[in-house]
């Protein structure tokens, strides 16, 4: 059995948030009531997607749109993306996507009073490279309010998703803000029991990677599930 | 180091929407096509109408003409479609053959951690000895995997997130 056949291990207790967190009101309806049926990792599993550049190709400036600026505050983003043992993951797609700095998203159901920027769409596309790291530009997204409960307001936050090597890997996530006092009175970030691994949502800011005069700079690095340490007799699935 | 945490992909995902994505034969993938059709509902029995859909599946293996993943919208009744080429048996664990199947994964507001389960198709009598549907064993529950076929080469699956008729999910 060669190292990719290997089934990727179980997530950490309470690193994860339970689909069942009715200070979050949309899950209400919305989770499973009945427990998850736990399957042995399939080809099916642990292959995955693959996404070619060239096919799908990047955005990695998401502050400028038609050779316009957005308006807002100037921000990269950057880290790399691992999985549990620290491997680098090379070629990895993370596709991005938030508000503007205003706070609004350019989306027909976003009907926040706030404005639009014609010259921000919020949608960004970019790969990791062969040492896992990523890199891009956009502008600060703002906080908004949302029907949740009596004055709710999201963090700062930008959406990002990623596929990883394997149907298995798939994740979607949220990355914030240092300093942001929303992150307490957030559902959403509060709903990851564990402290440490919600607060590794939380990018830091980094001078190494903002550039002088121009824009400050976040490091956000994400990993992804590792694979078990040694081979598990149930899980012998075959790759193309 | 821990796998970052997931949170939910929210409202507003549509952003990253492509349509084309909903068809897994855009790239001239060779082999027998077919629709496959979704309908997804909570638990109080409203459609999903914000929900991203993503199929994944290992067989015809990935090529040039072929990703074997597709994404697709939930529209304003809740429902998503693909078209795709129909897979074929896959090896499953031990000796086991694994009946033709599709990956499925549920995406919404209100949903920190994806739903992962599967779709097969009615009828296959490769189903009656597939490992994964093995492991359910109320017939109720198990047939909450199976797509019907409406039409030649057209299947649906009803999925329920929440409630009587819930949809097995899986813990992967």
């Amino acid at each position: 059995m060669s190292f990719i056949d290997r089934p990727f291990r179980p997530y950490a207790p309470g690193s994860q948030p339970e689909n069942d967190t009715p200070s979050y009101r949309s899950t209400r309806f919305r989770h499973p009531a009945k427990p998850l049926l736990k399957i042995p990792q399939t080809i099916t599993e642990l292959s995955g997607p693959g996404f070619d550049p060239a096919r799908f190709p990047a955005i990695a400036n998401l502050a400028v749109s038609n050779g316009k600026e957005a308006l807002g505050e100037r921000i990269i983003v950057a880290g790399e993306v691992r999985d549990e043992d620290g491997r680098p993951l090379p070629h990895t797609m993370l596709e991005i996507w938030q508000a503007n700095a205003a706070g609004r998203y350019n989306h027909a159901r976003d009907q926040h009073d706030a404005p639009l920027d014609p010259a921000f769409s919020g949608i960004g596309r970019v790969f990791t490279d062969d040492a896992g790291a990523y890199r891009f530009i956009t502008i600060k997204p703002g906080a908004y309010p949302w029907g949740n409960h009596a004055n709710a307001w999201r963090p700062n936050h930008i959406h990002l998703s990623l596929f990883g090597p394997g149907y298995a890997t798939r994740l979607i996530t949220q990355m914030y803000f240092p300093g942001d006092p929303l992150l307490a009175l957030d559902p959403i970030f509060l709903a990851t029991a564990d402290e440490a691994a919600r607060n590794r949502l939380v990018s830091a800011l980094d001078m190494s990677i903002g550039q002088a005069d121009w824009a400050l700079g976040y490091r956000f690095d994400i990993v992804l599930r590792g694979r078990q340490a040694t081979p598990m007799e149930d899980s012998d699935a075959r790759h193309r | 180091m821990l796998a970052t945490a997931s949170q939910t992909i929210g409202p507003y995902w549509h952003l990253l929407e492509d349509r084309s994505w909903a068809d897994l034969t855009r790239f001239g993938a060779a082999g027998e096509v077919i629709t496959v059709s979704g309908r997804v509902i909570d638990g109080a029995g409203n459609p999903l109408t914000d929900a991203c859909v993503e199929i994944w599946q290992a067989s015809p293996p990935a090529s040039e003409n072929f990703s074997g993943f597709g994404r697709a919208a939930t529209d304003d009744a809740g429902v998503f479609r693909f078209k795709t080429i129909r897979p074929s048996a896959l090896p499953g664990p031990g000796n086991s053959l694994q009946a033709p199947h599709l990956a499925l994964t549920i995406l919404a507001r209100g949903l920190l951690f994806q739903l992962s389960t599967r779709i097969y198709f009615d009828g296959d009598h490769a189903n009656e000895n597939d490992p994964i549907l093995a492991l359910i064993e109320d017939p109720a529950r198990r047939a909450t995997l199976l797509a019907k076929e409406r039409e030649t080469g057209s299947w649906h699956i009803d999925i329920s997130l929440q409630g009587a008729d819930e949809t097995v999910f899986f813990e992967i």
